[in-house]
């Protein structure tokens, strides 16, 4: 082994700081939060956690039941996931397979100005703009529903899920595509019977780091879902994420009461389910790298 | 790096480091606890600076304030936030603002949290609101008791058929949970009973404005200023506060009068009695130039 100069030794020091400083504030971060969090096991106590009811603010009975919280955030983010798939894999085959360069060139950095777009800005046009579009297509009574929250969060997941749906696509070997026009397949029988499949782990990450993003939304949410603390698996009710929740409340909320702390157990819960499907979706993402090298 | 590879001590040593820098910092974190993040003691207006925070009902009343306040004084900055009346007391409470603009009384909760970090909020009334409740213009509906209303927003009664209006199901609209609005109409309409599960809670009043304004068989409310302000937009319901009282609307001279049942004041709080700018800025208010403001933002004079 040969002695490195105490120069090299300095620098790939300062070089690990840098870069572990992300995993240090991660750390940190959740440090941070279960420090606060934590006397809430002691006072209300954690089975309070699991009512049906979100209601921090009463005059009557205070109840912290994070389940309304938690199926609103997973019904907007199934919605969300369930519109953006097929225009964001069908979205970068397009881009990947059939188009030609110039059509390529031109919407690409269309595709990257959606995902620019600040969610505010979303939020509003989906307030002024699509929940009067929902109300009038579905006939309902209002705009205000998951579903049009869920269509904002697909337009921002979208962006996401065709960028590396199409970098997936782009990595299947041309030797498979070849082989199955040399056998006779068409174009598109090779498309969906080939390239596709031999994607798909790629596409799943892309699709699972799409919801990653759709789950932590804040502020499109809030402006066009209602906000209302009900567990419903309605597409056409309104509902009330995690996100909106600590967004609203964490503002007023008296330093160290109950409610402080219960939003604090919010933001833990949406952290872990964050951290679960960016795991996952790294897990299949490294699969699919080693399975083509 | 030239041959030279990284043996597991190597990086068994930088994760122990790793590891060290991550307990410093934790250690670090822990001394602080006990202590709020804010100052202790509260913030003095740095030369001339003024932060008044809280009511959203309020805010552009203390902005048009402000405004006319900083012509007149042109040394004076004043910085006015929004964020509900609940935001108002918490930075009261914290210590990071010098008046605490609210629609609605300090809370038993919040005088005794004042006690604990020995801070001795004063009020002074500076204003008069009505909440006005709106339904859409083409809503047949045009009075409601006040007996209705809390059955409306508790969820007792959830179809416009049963207050004499079309057989649809009424949608609930409200402000959120830290607006002083919201705590108001509670403690005063709901006599403090808690709103129905599937209220929408609506981040502002403009949204409320704007939901009501497209949806037939929405019901929100709002303050008074707004309310005025919307006129095309919105119908404003009259109020009977019992079945025989006679139905009021939403005025400036009926809640001067005391007729119109859901009236309130609208307050300043400030950490012991207001000294410096803040003191001249409340008397500003107060006076007659300041009074005049209120009026023509869409609210009701004190006297």
């Amino acid at each position: 082994m040969i002695a490195a100069h105490w120069k090299d030794n300095v620098v790939r020091w300062i070089l690990l700081a840098a870069a572990s400083t992300s995993i240090v504030v991660v750390i940190l971060i959740f440090l941070f939060l279960i420090k606060e969090a934590a006397p809430f096991a002691h006072h209300p106590g954690l089975r309070e956690l699991f009512a049906r009811r979100w209601n921090p603010v009463s005059f009557q009975k205070e109840s912290f039941g994070l389940l309304p919280l938690v199926t609103g955030s997973l019904l907007v983010t199934a919605l969300a996931t369930a519109v953006a798939v097929p225009f964001g894999v069908i979205g970068a085959i397009y881009l990947s397979e059939v188009a030609a360069t110039a059509e390529r060139e031109l919407l690409k950095p269309f595709i990257e100005l959606l995902a620019g777009i600040p969610s505010v800005v979303i939020g509003f046009f989906g307030l002024v703009v699509l929940a009067p579009w929902v109300k009038a297509v579905f006939h309902l009574a209002t705009g205000l529903t998951a579903l049009t929250g869920a269509l904002l969060l697909a337009l921002m997941a979208i962006p996401t899920i065709i960028s590396i749906s199409e970098d997936a696509i782009r990595a299947v070997p041309m030797s498979y595509k070849e082989a199955s026009l040399a056998l006779g397949a068409s174009p598109l029988q090779t498309i969906w019977r080939i390239t596709v499949p031999a994607a798909l782990p790629g596409i799943i990450a892309a699709v699972m780091l799409g919801m990653g993003r759709v789950i932590g939304e804040t502020m499109a949410v809030m402006m066009v879902t209602g906000n209302a603390a009900i567990v419903t698996f309605s597409p056409f009710e309104s509902v009330r994420t995690m996100t909106a929740t600590i967004a609203a409340e964490m503002g007023e909320v008296p330093f160290g009461s109950d409610h402080y702390r219960a939003l604090f157990w919010v933001g833990i819960v949406l952290l872990l389910a964050t951290f679960a499907i960016n795991l996952v979706a790294q897990k299949v993402l490294k699969r699919y790298r080693l399975a083509h090298e | 790096m030239d041959g030279h590879r990284t043996t597991r001590r190597t990086v068994a040593a930088r994760m122990t480091a790793l590891a060290a820098c991550l307990f410093v910092a934790a250690v670090f974190s822990c001394q602080k606890k006990g202590q709020p993040t804010g100052a202790t003691s509260p913030a003095k207006p740095a030369n001339g600076t003024l932060t008044i925070k809280g009511s959203d009902t309020m805010v552009q009343l203390t902005s048009a304030w402000a405004e006319a306040f900083m012509k007149a004084r042109p040394e004076v900055e004043i910085a006015v936030t929004g964020g509900g009346s609940g935001t108002g007391f918490a930075a009261l409470l914290n210590g990071t603002t010098d008046l605490c603009a609210a629609s609605r009384e300090i809370s038993e909760k919040e005088k005794k949290q004042a006690e604990q970090k020995g801070i001795k909020p004063i009020e002074v009334t500076v204003a008069r609101d009505g909440i006005a409740v709106v339904v859409h213009p083409q809503n047949p509906v045009g009075v409601l008791t006040m007996e209705q209303l809390k059955k409306i927003y508790t969820g007792a009664y959830t179809k416009w058929s049963q207050v004499g209006g079309p057989d649809e199901a009424i949608i609930l609209l409200s402000r959120e949970s830290n607006s002083g609005t919201y705590m108001f109409f509670q403690e005063h309409v709901l006599e403090k009973a808690d709103y129905a599960q599937a209220t929408r809670l609506m981040p502002a009043t403009s949204a409320i404005v704007q939901a009501v304004s497209t949806d037939k068989t929405a019901i929100g409310y709002i303050g008074l200023g707004y309310a005025v302000e919307a006129k095309g937009k919105v119908k404003m319901l009259a109020v009977k506060a019992h079945e025989d009282a006679p139905a009021i609307t939403p005025s400036e001279e009926a809640v001067k009068a005391g007729t119109y049942a859901i009236a309130r004041k609208l307050y300043f709080y400030a950490n012991g009695t207001p000294g410096g700018a803040a003191k001249d800025f409340v008397e500003f208010c107060l006076s007659e130039a300041g009074q005049k403001i209120v009026r023509e933002t869409g609210y009701v004079t004190v006297k």
